[in-house]
């Protein structure tokens, strides 16, 4: 009770420091020798009120304060503390808060921590942010306030939907979303830069820093959401061109180009209008994201509960921010283009900016294949299904140049270079096709297009290793990143090849036997934890080798609400998954069993790891310097 | 001018886009198809539920008369409450009531009948839920209405009173 | 440079053989393809609803009964539309779906072409 009044209020009395602060910064920004301190002193004190209100929302939550409407619709005194300070943010109302919290912290890192540039560049940074922040405020405040109260107060809370109880789904949400609000950061700096006409070097490396981290973040979100997706969902898969994973794959295309780009940037005065479009882009996919999400308008496997009105004032919000940005793209922007013609064909430039086409073709299809149902619907109200198999043929084949580009790309110098070593290059080349031939081969799974797609992620992987040692230091981090990403497609590709899969009906005591596997059904086992019981089934599996595994897959009845998940068990080893599900067959006495071996799954993961990894060491090292 | 004709169309997309969305939101995103009438009922073999017996489609409508197929099962909560309904229109002479009994065990389904009575003239078995599939419906309970071998009216979902005088009055 | 051409030309020419896939692959194919009416963000392969359950027994059958794949999703397009299906069919409802990519892919390499005069 108290705790949501103290929230409410600190909510309000950070709206009217938005008001304030943009006050004081019109006034500074007239007279802008050095920033006014009070400006400072303001968005210090919003970002307290702001963690106030979004600690109250979390105390409210650990103390299961059901006075309170978001704590009531999310939680229950079952629940253990983890997954109830993780229901803060596991709703719509209290992961808007969370949005605020990260918006308001990040502008005032931004402010303490950018030191070398104009001051007026710093204030119209201010002034652009805030009124994301004013959106965001009036956006909780009006259509998802966190803090209504109910009264009666009700004994007991309505429960966390259980496939939300995941560790890695529960800090995903965060990380995901410091991903996003470091992109809006980036779109109110290249604002305030067109409008003072200072996109140049200088700026490219010190928005660099920006792009990179949330860059990293967005890439560990991302893999973050996918795990909980493999691990939770049930079915083995850990990507399914869903919408909103689709939402979150668009930034994140975007922002990719965007670092690319920055680097070019960075050395000489080109792509200054690119760079623009891009840092305003990447933003406002990530509110697009959020919108698509939010309103309802696809519907998806992703749980959330939307709500068409909230979805209005997101999309007004959204091209009021697209609107703006436009304005100022137009009417501020000069571009300059002197040194434009100044490299080779043959140069790192152009290696860029054919990483820039291929990026911004991916986005596009992943764009047009999310939003297309919704236009035909509302044109011609002809529904359609935009699904995996659409994505697939229109990425899979552009990813073959894209990945030889990448590997030789980084070899070139900038302006004008030559292939030095050629000869080991197409050694090299003709290696690796003919290993991916091989490998198809034995395994039997011969399409051509798997072969050349195999061969040109080899080929990357290859290069990108023999330069750990040829190269040494040099640009470890781009290459630790190119690396991660031949390993990433590698082990997709060989995942989805050589994943099999055994689907049938037992009862317990039966056996599954085909001459590969041999599936017993020894026992079940009934478990009761506190916030949820489960039916436990022991699994015996004996490959053609012999050897003996034990899985124990559980189907969970949870309490609060009450609903019936199946928890897959999963044996993870270096080289491959098993993976086991049951389902309980509508008036049947057996259990639907799904077995999965899938080769390569940590590979995935780790490989993502590493492109995170490179991240990091470029931001690092840029410090450094 | 080039820059001019760039500015219009950029906006002028944005709003298209804007305009899309807002229509959009109005909408709702579940995905129910189409009630199409005046389809041919599917040919397909089914299963008995009594006799056990393979019969064929056009031999359980073929007569010159109104049929109500009704998809049903004994685990189907909504099914019991229209199932007194079904009772009531079965008194009507020129309508037979057709079953589809989905994915039930037969002693459940047995059960289920002998308490709240039975209003089929036959029932399809269909154990697997494919015959289900075949009629086009994706839940139950769902009914059709036929007529000389046509589709005339789908129900998707349970049968209520204002439905019920519709079908009587289809039929009369 | 002519030894990588032969060895390229050598190299497709043992590639283009077994083709085929087995029946298992192409139910799991076709489930895959197919989007779910009760939990419609999944396909059939992928939900355990009821529903989805007997799809799968039905895909099974109809290829037992000698159907290919495409008279398999005519028969589910008929009875539920082209919602159905998650790889939408290049007609003219989709061509705008299909083409743009392209398109844009196109425009932009003009783009690039155009406005880069690279130096020789």
């Amino acid at each position: 009770m108290l705790l949501s009044v103290i929230g409410h209020y600190s909510l309000i009395l950070g709206l009217c420091l938005s008001l304030l602060i943009i006050f004081l910064s019109i006034k500074n920004f007239k007279n802008s020798e050095y920033l006014n301190t009070k400006i400072l002193f303001s968005s210090f004190f919003q970002l307290i009120l702001v963690s106030l209100s979004f600690l109250c929302l979390v105390f409210s939550f650990v103390f299961s304060d059901f006075s309170n409407e978001t704590v009531f619709n999310n939680s229950h005194t079952t629940k253990p503390l983890f997954y109830k300070i993780s229901g803060t943010w596991g709703n719509h109302e209290g992961s808007l808060l969370l949005w605020l919290l990260v918006l308001t912290l990040f502008i005032f890192l931004f402010l303490i921590k950018t030191k070398k540039q104009p001051v007026k560049y710093k204030i119209l940074t201010l002034l652009f942010q805030q009124i994301i922040i004013i959106g965001f405020f009036i956006f909780l405040i009006q259509t998802s306030n966190p803090f209504n109260y109910l009264y009666p107060i009700p004994d007991e809370g309505l429960g966390l939907n259980p496939i939300l109880q995941d560790p890695a789904l529960a800090i995903h949400p965060p990380i995901l979303y410091l991903g996003y609000v470091g992109s809006s950061i980036i779109f109110s700096s290249a604002l305030a830069a067109t409008c003072l006409n200072m996109i140049s070097k200088k700026w490219a490396s010190h928005i660099k820093k920006w792009v990179l981290i949330s860059w990293v973040f967005l890439t560990l979100g991302i893999m973050l959401g996918s795990i909980w997706a493999y691990y939770e969902l049930g079915w083995g898969g850990f990507w399914f061109w869903d919408p909103v994973e689709n939402v979150s794959l668009m930034p994140w295309l975007a922002l990719t180009t965007l670092l690319h780009c920055i680097l070019v940037l960075e050395k000489k005065q080109i792509l200054t209008s690119w760079v623009i479009i891009l840092s305003i882009s990447t933003f406002t996919l990530s509110m697009c994201g959020t919108f698509l999400v939010r309103s309802g308008i696809l519907n998806s496997v992703h749980t959330f509960a939307n709500d068409p009105g909230r979805g209005l004032f997101i999309l007004v919000f959204l091209f009021s921010l697209i609107l703006i940005s436009l304005f100022v793209f137009f009417f501020f922007h000069k571009s300059t283009q002197n040194e434009l013609n100044n490299f080779s064909w043959l140069s790192k430039e152009t290696s860029i900016i054919i990483n820039n086409w291929f990026m911004m073709y991916f986005l596009s299809v992943v764009l047009i294949g999310t939003v297309y149902p919704i236009f035909l619907d509302v044109l011609s109200s002809q529904k359609i299904s935009v699904g995996p198999p659409f994505y697939h043929k229109l990425i899979v084949p552009f990813l073959i140049p894209f990945l030889l580009a990448m590997a030789i790309g980084p070899k070139l110098k900038w302006v004008k270079s030559n292939l030095d070593d050629k000869f080991s290059m197409i050694l090299l080349l003709i290696i690796s096709v003919l290993i991916s031939f091989f490998i198809l081969k034995i395994f039997e799974a011969n399409f051509l297009i798997n072969t050349i797609l195999i061969s040109s992620a080899t080929y990357l992987f290859f290069i990108t290793f023999r330069d750990f040692f040829i190269r040494k230091f040099n640009n470890i981090a781009q290459n630790i990143a190119h690396f991660g990403f031949s390993l990433l497609i590698l082990s997709i590709l060989f995942n989805s090849l050589f994943s099999s899969e055994i689907i049938t009906n037992l009862k317990i005591g039966e056996t599954f036997d085909d001459s590969k596997t041999k599936i017993f059904f020894k026992s079940i086992k009934q478990k009761e934890e506190k916030n949820f019981k489960s039916i436990v089934a022991n699994f015996n599996i004996e490959n053609s080798k012999g050897i003996i595994e034990t899985l124990s897959p559980e189907l969970r009845i949870y309490n609060q609400p009450n609903i019936v998940t199946s928890e897959a068990d999963i044996k993870t080893t270096m080289m491959s998954d098993k993976f086991i599900v049951i389902n309980v067959v509508q008036n049947q006495d057996y259990f639907n069993i799904r077995y999965q071996v899938k080769p390569f799954m940590l590979w995935i993961w780790l490989s993502v790891l590493l492109i995170s990894f490179g991240g990091l060491l470029s931001l690092f090292k840029k410090n450094y310097e | 001018m080039n820059k001019k004709i760039l500015k219009i169309t950029t906006t002028a997309i944005f709003i298209i886009i804007f305009v899309v969305f807002y229509k959009a939101l109005q909408d709702t995103n579940v995905y129910t198809p189409k009630k199409k009438s005046n389809n041919e009922i599917p040919l397909f073999s089914a299963n008995l539920f009594y006799s056990n017996k393979q019969t064929d489609s056009s031999e359980l409508f073929k007569l010159d008369k109104f049929y109500l197929l009704n998809i049903w099962s004994s685990w189907c909560v909504p099914c019991r409450s229209e199932h007194s309904l079904l009772m009531d229109l079965s008194k009507n002479e020129k309508i037979e009531i057709i079953g589809l009994n989905y994915k039930d065990k037969k002693r459940n389904a047995e059960n289920f009948l002998n308490e709240l009575g039975d209003p089929y003239q036959e029932i399809i078995f269909d154990k697997e839920g494919i015959n289900a599939i075949e009629w086009g419906a994706f839940g139950v309970p769902e009914s059709f209405l036929i007529n000389d071998g046509i589709v005339i009216k789908k129900y998707i979902g349970p049968l209520n009173k204002e439905l019920v005088k519709e079908i009587q009055l289809l039929i009369k | 440079m002519k030894i990588l051409k032969l060895f390229f030309v050598i190299f497709f020419i043992f590639s283009f053989n077994n083709l085929a896939a087995n029946t298992d692959d192409m139910k799991i194919k076709i489930t895959k393809n197919l989007r779910c009416l009760i939990c419609q963000g999944q396909s059939v392969y992928d939900s355990d609803s009821e529903f989805a359950n007997s799809m799968k027994v039905l895909v099974d059958k109809k290829l037992k009964d000698g159907l290919s794949e495409n008279q398999i999703y005519d028969f589910f397009k008929e009875k539920y539309g082209q919602w159905i299906l998650y790889d939408p069919e290049l007609n003219k409802n989709t061509y705008i779906l299909w083409l743009l990519p392209i398109l844009i892919f196109l425009i932009g390499g003009a783009i690039v072409v155009k406005n880069f005069k690279f130096r020789k």
